[in-house]
């Protein structure tokens, strides 16, 4: 034995302080107990945080991933422990979340006997990573997570697993990192053309009605200052997706609000108007097109997109404009003409009015007796500071929190968007709290959602995170049922719930409580919660049968978005 | 319109790449008509074709997802007659069968007898699926105790090479 050899167990440890990871959200079992053991030594160098299943050691290191720009890090055991995180793997491929995850494997002797806690998690993991592996020699654990790194973090971002056996954590090796910086058969950064440039720019110049949609993708690139000198140059106005959100302040003069199924209704109705649709890291979702082939279809499409695998998959682009979006963006704003569209924008704002009169009065300032979701986000807003994090789960609190929450700033909204996962926003929440604990993490829940992953009130309890639980309660999958109510005739099987006293759990997880079910304490309860420097868990019991609007119903088009 | 394409993809030798490939046609369930694979002119550069019929969206879109696997380095995807392809038959007929007809199919289709053993001969065929097919109907009446035909091997009419994409 070589004095400079160490366990592969250490390796990895020493790997993920290489790449500047500053925790490890995991959970320990058999398969991987080298590593934990060799972790012993580094907790001066590298952070664990343990969850209480390992579904919430993902989603916590999705929470962390999106508010950071890092790469979230977590870690398992073989077996349930690795198929545990499939949930996380999975939201993190859609919503393009960097995130390397380690997994424990049986020893490689025991390959594919069914030995204790074995699972191909290489082969159940594969559809859902952008990437994975099995390391099964000691001197390929360094290599493989050097390489996890830079596939998770660069162009598009996205999972990477690494399965590693037992016993490549126990073999001596030599530590010697090598970051990856290219891998000849992945070319993350398609180069943008200037023929191409040139093109979009002639189209955008002679658009009369041109509409800008931005998604996540103006977020990944950092190209949030560029989209802003965009639209300032043009005067285009401009609507969000779900995940693009506070990618632009909402208080800039081009933002005419947001779009999708329980978007606003001017962005979704003019998205059928416009001559000229400048699509910029966003991947025309079904939530945000409503019936393809009714949308757009009397536009040009320009799209600028990292991912050649998105140009014309969901709506046929005239021009696609390949490449970083922040580089775009430059290079565009650099050649495009001066304008303004005052008309074009003013029918944006009659429709917003429209919205107002019908809809968002009700939400923020209702009259009848049941308190809204919207006026809990209402009040939030009063008390909340500028760069407050909202992290959602899935459901209606997730849409009406979108729509009212005031997002100032980029890296604000974590939700899950693609996959729609429930029981995401408390992991998440408490993991966009462990970025920064100065910075206000508020968590809007469901009572169904908070359900699945209720256990992480102990995980925010051993960090101390002083994250901000509101749980909006209806006693309803209220989503669900809002369906059942509009599409299946009022037919509301398995939605209502019978729910626990949130207030007992939480106070027994140490949390700061309160509940309110009438509209007179609701302000002040939550003036509050902010005041309160730990944990604090918020309960408000809503209306049981509100329904969000304006919505587009499945197979519609999106200038069908209804107002009720 | 449904039309028959071949993609040609080209990857590094990573363990799981066939099953990566392959789960982009499982999600959109479209049926592999033909796989093979082997080593490319550049050593450790591993070519696989796969032959299926579908719309020329499709065919492009599955292109893009196969050539977004980190190991993949290009897909190319062609029709028919921008290839020159071949597929290999082999047919297993019992000795018993053997007569002057079955002499005179075996000239008219190109094949040829490749194993003579005690109970049975192996007739071989390179072609087109339809000409390979098409002994096989004939070959019926001679009692073919067993088929097989491979994938496509197929090389582009295209002159550009896999080289300016490494």
């Amino acid at each position: 034995m070589n004095d400079s050899q160490i366990r592969g167990a250490e390796i990895v440890i020493k790997s993920l302080v290489a790449e500047n990871a500053r925790y490890i959200f995991g959970y320990p079992g058999g398969a991987i107990m080298p590593v934990y053991d060799a972790l012993y030594d580094y907790m001066d160098q590298i952070q664990h945080i343990l969850t209480r299943h390992e579904q919430g050691a993902i989603h916590a290191a999705q929470g962390y991933a999106r508010v950071s720009g890092q790469v979230g890090v977590c870690m398992a055991t073989s077996g349930p422990g690795a198929t545990n995180l499939i949930t996380g793997i999975a939201d993190a491929l859609i919503d393009s979340t960097p995130l390397v995850c380690i997994t424990g494997q049986v020893v490689s002797t025991l390959l594919g006997t069914d030995a204790f806690q074995e699972t191909d998690v290489v082969g159940i993991s594969m559809p859902g990573t952008k990437w994975n592996i099995q390391v099964r020699k000691v001197e390929d654990i360094a290599p493989a997570i050097a390489k996890g790194f830079h596939i998770a973090r660069s162009g598009r971002p996205g999972p990477v697993l690494i399965d590693i056996t037992k016993d490549a954590q126990i073999a001596l090796g030599e530590f010697n990192y090598v970051p990856c910086l290219n891998i000849r058969s992945y070319r993350p950064y398609p180069k943008v053309e200037d023929h191409i440039i040139e093109k979009a720019t002639a189209l955008i110049n002679q658009a009369e009605r041109p509409y800008v949609l931005f998604g996540q993708g103006v977020v990944l690139g950092k190209a949030e200052k560029a989209l802003r000198a965009f639209l300032d140059k043009t005067g285009i106005p401009a609507a969000c997706t779900l995940l693009g959100t506070g990618a632009l302040p909402e208080s800039h003069p081009n933002f005419v609000g947001k779009l999708g199924m329980h978007g606003n209704y001017g962005p979704n109705l003019l998205t059928n108007q416009c001559d000229v649709l400048i699509a910029i890291g966003m991947r025309f979702d079904d939530r945000v097109t409503g019936d393809v082939k009714r949308y757009a279809k009397q536009a040009k499409v320009i799209h600028l997109e990292l991912d050649p695998a998105e140009i014309d998959k969901n709506v046929k682009c005239e021009l696609a404009v390949l490449g970083d979006c922040k580089v775009s963006l430059e290079k565009l704003t650099e050649k495009v003409a001066k304008g303004n569209h005052p008309d074009w924008i003013m029918k944006f704002r009659e429709l917003e009015a429209e919205e107002k009169r019908v809809v968002v009065g009700n939400d923020l300032s209702p009259t009848k007796v049941g308190l809204t979701m919207g006026e809990v986000i209402r009040h939030i807003n009063e008390f909340k500071a500028d760069d407050a994090i909202l992290v959602t789960d899935v459901g209606q609190h997730q849409m009406v929190a979108w729509r009212y929450f005031e997002y100032k700033t980029t890296r604000t909204q974590v939700t899950s968007g693609g996959l729609g996962t429930m029981g995401f926003a408390l992991p998440a929440a408490l993991g966009a709290q462990l970025h920064d604990y100065n910075r206000q993490v508020i968590c809007v829940v469901g009572d169904g959602g908070i359900q699945m992953t209720i256990q992480e009130l102990g995980t925010i309890m051993q960090t101390k995170a002083p994250v901000k639980v509101v749980l909006l309660n209806n006693n309803f999958l209220g989503m669900v049922r809002q369906w059942q109510q509009l599409f299946f005739d009022k037919r509301y099987s398995f939605t209502e719930l019978d729910n626990p006293d949130f207030i007992k759990i939480a106070e027994a997880y140490n949390f700061k409580v309160q509940k309110v079910d009438e509209r007179t304490d609701l302000r002040q309860a939550v003036a509050e919660m902010f005041v309160h420097e730990g944990p604090y868990f918020l309960e408000v019991v809503v209306e049981k049968e509100d329904n969000v609007f304006p919505m587009i119903a499945t197979g519609s088009s999106v200038e069908e978005v209804r107002l009720s | 319109m449904n039309k028959r394409y071949t993609i040609s993809v080209f990857t590094e030798n990573f363990i799981g790449i066939l099953s990566r490939i392959t789960l982009i046609f499982t999600r959109r369930g479209i049926n592999i008509d033909g796989f093979t694979a082997s080593e490319s002119r550049e050593e450790g550069i591993y070519r696989i074709s796969i032959v299926v019929t579908t719309s020329e969206e499709q065919i492009i879109q599955l292109s893009k997802q196969i050539e977004k696997i980190i190991d993949v380095i290009k897909a190319f995807y062609y029709l028919d007659d921008e290839m020159v392809f071949q597929e290999i038959a082999l047919y297993k007929i019992p000795i018993d069968s053997i007569d002057s007809g079955l002499e005179k199919v075996i000239r008219q289709h190109n094949a040829r007898i490749i194993s003579a053993e005690k109970d049975f001969v192996v007739i071989e065929m390179t072609g087109h699926k339809e000409e390979t097919q098409e002994l096989l109907e004939v070959l019926k009446d001679f009692n073919v105790l067993e088929f097989v035909r491979s994938g496509r091997v197929a090389v582009a009419k295209p002159m550009e090479t896999i080289d300016k994409y490494l």
